[in-house]
C-alpha cells in the first residue's frame, strides 16, 4: 500500500509546482542557480566517463572483431552508435542520479529537517514551485546538454584510443563515423534523456522533500532517491527502446 | 487577536490536541506552555496553517483562517512573521540575503531601499553591520536568533510565532531575546504568540499563559498568577526547578503564617490584574 500512497503524493507533488510565481525574477535566479549546480557542477565527472567509455568501447570493439572479412572501420560505426545510443544517455544519467539525484535529495531534505521549508511556506510561498520546479526545468534543460557533450566526448575518446592503441588509423575511424549514419538514433537519445533528467530530478526531489526525521534519514533519502532513480532510468530505458527502435 | 476555537488534531490513532479553545490578544505576548509532547508545537503549527486540524477553526482578525483557499491563505500568511527554534536560516545565503528574502520575494523596492530596511531591522535586534556577509554557519545560537527574528519582522508582520525561542540559550542570552520579543511585541503592537517551556520566560514575558497538558488547555492566566495558581499539573510544571521548588516553600510558609508575607503579593496581585480572572484554578480530579 505505501507505493500506491507515494504514488499520490509523489503525483500531488508534481501538481502543486504548477502555480503562479510570487515573483518571476526570484524564480528565474533559482533556476539559473540549479543550471549552474546541475549542468556545470556535473560537467566534469561526465566528461571523464565519457572519454574512458569511449576509448574502452573502441578496445573492446577491436578485440571482438577478429574476422578479416569486417572492414576496420565498422568499429568506429559501433562505438558511434553505442555511445549515441546507449552509454551517453543511459550510463550518463545513471550516474548523475548520483551526483545530482543526491544533491537534489539531501538539500531538500536538509531544508525540510531545519524547518527551512516551513518557514517558506510561512512566508506565503508554494514551495513545491519555488524549491522544485526550478531544479525539475533546470534538469530538462541541462540533461540533454550533458548527454549531447558525452556523446561528442564519447565518439572524441574512442578516437584518441584507437589511435594511441595503433587499432585504426585516424582516418579509417574518421570515415567509419560517417558511414550508415542514422540521425534517429540521435533523436531517440535526446527523448530518452529527457525522460531520464525529468525522472533523476523529480524522484529524489520526491523523496527529500518529504522526508521526515534527522540527519540519518536524509542520508536514508538520498541513498533510496538514487537507487529508485537507477531503476526507473533502465525501466525507461527498455519501455522507450522497445517502443521506439524499430526490430 | 487570533481566536482559537474548538481545535483538534490527531494523527492516526494518536490524538496530540483535544477540543483547545483560547484567544490571543494583540499587543501581547501570548505563551502557550507546557511539558515536551503535550500538544504546544501541534497547536503552534495548526495555527500558522502548516497542520490542518481535525476540527475547529483558527480566527486572524475575525477571519477564519482554516476555510480559506490557497491564495487567501497566502495572504494571511504574508502577515505571519515566525521564528522557528532552529531558526531555520537559509544556509546558502548570508545574513543580508536571508532577511531581505522576504522582500525579494514580495516587494518591488529598489536594493537599496532593502538595503535599509534590512539594516533597520538588524540594528533592532541589536546585531552590527559587520554581521551582513556572515553565513549562518558563522554565527553563534543566539545572533542565529535574532537573525531570524529580523527576518521574521521585516515585512512588518501583524502576528509573530516563536517556537521555543530559547532552546538551546543560556539564561543571558535567552532574557535578551525574551525582552526583545517584548520589546517588539508592544512597539508594532502584534500578536505574539511564543511557544516555550521555559520558566523564565513565562515569568519575564508571558502576558497571558496557556498551559497544555496531554493535548488539552488545563490552565490560562497570566504569569502574576501562574505563581499562585492552586493547579496540581501546572504546580508540578512550574515548580519542576529546585529554586522554584524553594520558592513553592516560602510560598506555602507564607500562607500559613509561618513566616511574614512582606511583599504581599496576592493583594498586589488582585489589585493590578483584575481583568485577566479567566484561569481555571480547579484542581483535577485524577
Amino acid at each position: 500500500m505505501t507505493i500506491f500512497s507515494d504514488i499520490g503524493r509523489y503525483l500531488l507533488m508534481i501538481k502543486g509546482m504548477f502555480s503562479k510565481p510570487e515573483n518571476g525574477k526570484m524564480y528565474w535566479k533559482e533556476f539559473i542557480h540549479q543550471c549552474t549546480e546541475i549542468g556545470y557542477g556535473s560537467l566534469g565527472i561526465v566528461a571523464i566517463i565519457s572519454i574512458f567509455i569511449g576509448a574502452v568501447s573502441t578496445i573492446q570493439t577491436a578485440y571482438q572483431l577478429v574476422s578479416p572479412l569486417i572492414p576496420p572501420s565498422t568499429i568506429a560505426q559501433i562505438v558511434r552508435d553505442t555511445v549515441i545510443l546507449e552509454f551517453a544517455p543511459t550510463l550518463v544519467c545513471i550516474v548523475l542520479a548520483g551526483v545530482a539525484g543526491s544533491r537534489i535529495a539531501s538539500e531538500l531534505g536538509n531544508m525540510r529537517v531545519s524547518e527551512q521549508i516551513d518557514a517558506l511556506e510561512i512566508m506565503g510561498i508554494n514551495t513545491k514551485a519555488y524549491l522544485i520546479m526550478p531544479k525539475i526545468a533546470a534538469a530538462l534543460l541541462m540533461i540533454p546538454m550533458l548527454v549531447v557533450i558525452a556523446m561528442v566526448l564519447g565518439i572524441m575518446g574512442g578516437r584518441i584510443a584507437a589511435v594511441a592503441a595503433g587499432i585504426i588509423p585516424g582516418i579509417v575511424y574518421d570515415k567509419g563515423l560517417l558511414e550508415f549514419f542514422v540521425p534517429f538514433n540521435v533523436i531517440f537519445a535526446l527523448i530518452k534523456s529527457y525522460v531520464f533528467a525529468f525522472i533523476i530530478s523529480s524522484i529524489p526531489a520526491f523523496y527529500g522533500y518529504f522526508v521526515k526525521g534527522g540527519a540519518l534519514e536524509i542520508g536514508r533519502a538520498s541513498t533510496k532517491a538514487v537507487v529508485v532513480s537507477c531503476v526507473l532510468i533502465l525501466f525507461a530505458d527498455y519501455i522507450l527502446s522497445a517502443l521506439l527502435l524499430p526490430t | 487577536m487570533i481566536e482559537v476555537k474548538n481545535i483538534k488534531k490527531s494523527f492516526g490513532d494518536k490524538v496530540v490536541i483535544e477540543d483547545v479553545s483560547c484567544v490571543m490578544k494583540a499587543g501581547q505576548c501570548n505563551l502557550i506552555i507546557g511539558s515536551s509532547g503535550s500538544g504546544k508545537t501541534v497547536l503552534q503549527k495548526c495555527m500558522v496553517g502548516l497542520f490542518e486540524p481535525d476540527q475547529g477553526e483558527i480566527l486572524y482578525g475575525g477571519q477564519n483562517f482554516t476555510a480559506m483557499k490557497g491564495t487567501e491563505k497566502t495572504e494571511i500568511r504574508k502577515e505571519i512573521g515566525m521564528l522557528f527554534q532552529g531558526s531555520a536560516l537559509f544556509d546558502s545565503l548570508n545574513v543580508q540575503e536571508n532577511v531581505m528574502f522576504p522582500l525579494n520575494m514580495f516587494t518591488k523596492d529598489s536594493f537599496k531601499k532593502k538595503l535599509e530596511r534590512v539594516n533597520e531591522v538588524l540594528a533592532r535586534v541589536s546585531l552590527a553591520d559587520d554581521v551582513n556577509k556572515k553565513y549562518p554557519s558563522e554565527l553563534s545560537g543566539g545572533m542565529k536568533k535574532r537573525v531570524a527574528l529580523a527576518r521574521a519582522i521585516v515585512l512588518n508582520p501583524k502576528y509573530l510565532f516563536c517556537d521555543e525561542p530559547n532552546s538551546g540559550l543560556d539564561p543571558q542570552t535567552s532574557l535578551v531575546i525574551d525582552r526583545l520579543i517584548q520589546e517588539i511585541t508592544k512597539e508594532f503592537n502584534m500578536t505574539t504568540v511564543v511557544n516555550t517551556h521555559d520558566m523564565n520566560s513565562v515569568m519575564e514575558i508571558g502576558n497571558y499563559i496557556l498551559y497544555m497538558y496531554k493535548g488539552n488547555k488545563e490552565w490560562e492566566g497570566n504569569n502574576r498568577e501562574i505563581i499562585f495558581s492552586k493547579n496540581q499539573r501546572l504546580n508540578d510544571f512550574i515548580f519542576a526547578s529546585e529554586f522554584l521548588q524553594d520558592a513553592k516553600d516560602m510560598r506555602m510558609l507564607e500562607e500559613t503564617g509561618k513566616i511574614p508575607n512582606h511583599r504581599n503579593m496576592e493583594e498586589m496581585l488582585r489589585k493590578d490584574a483584575p481583568s485577566m480572572g479567566t484561569s481555571s484554578d480547579t484542581p483535577p480530579t485524577n
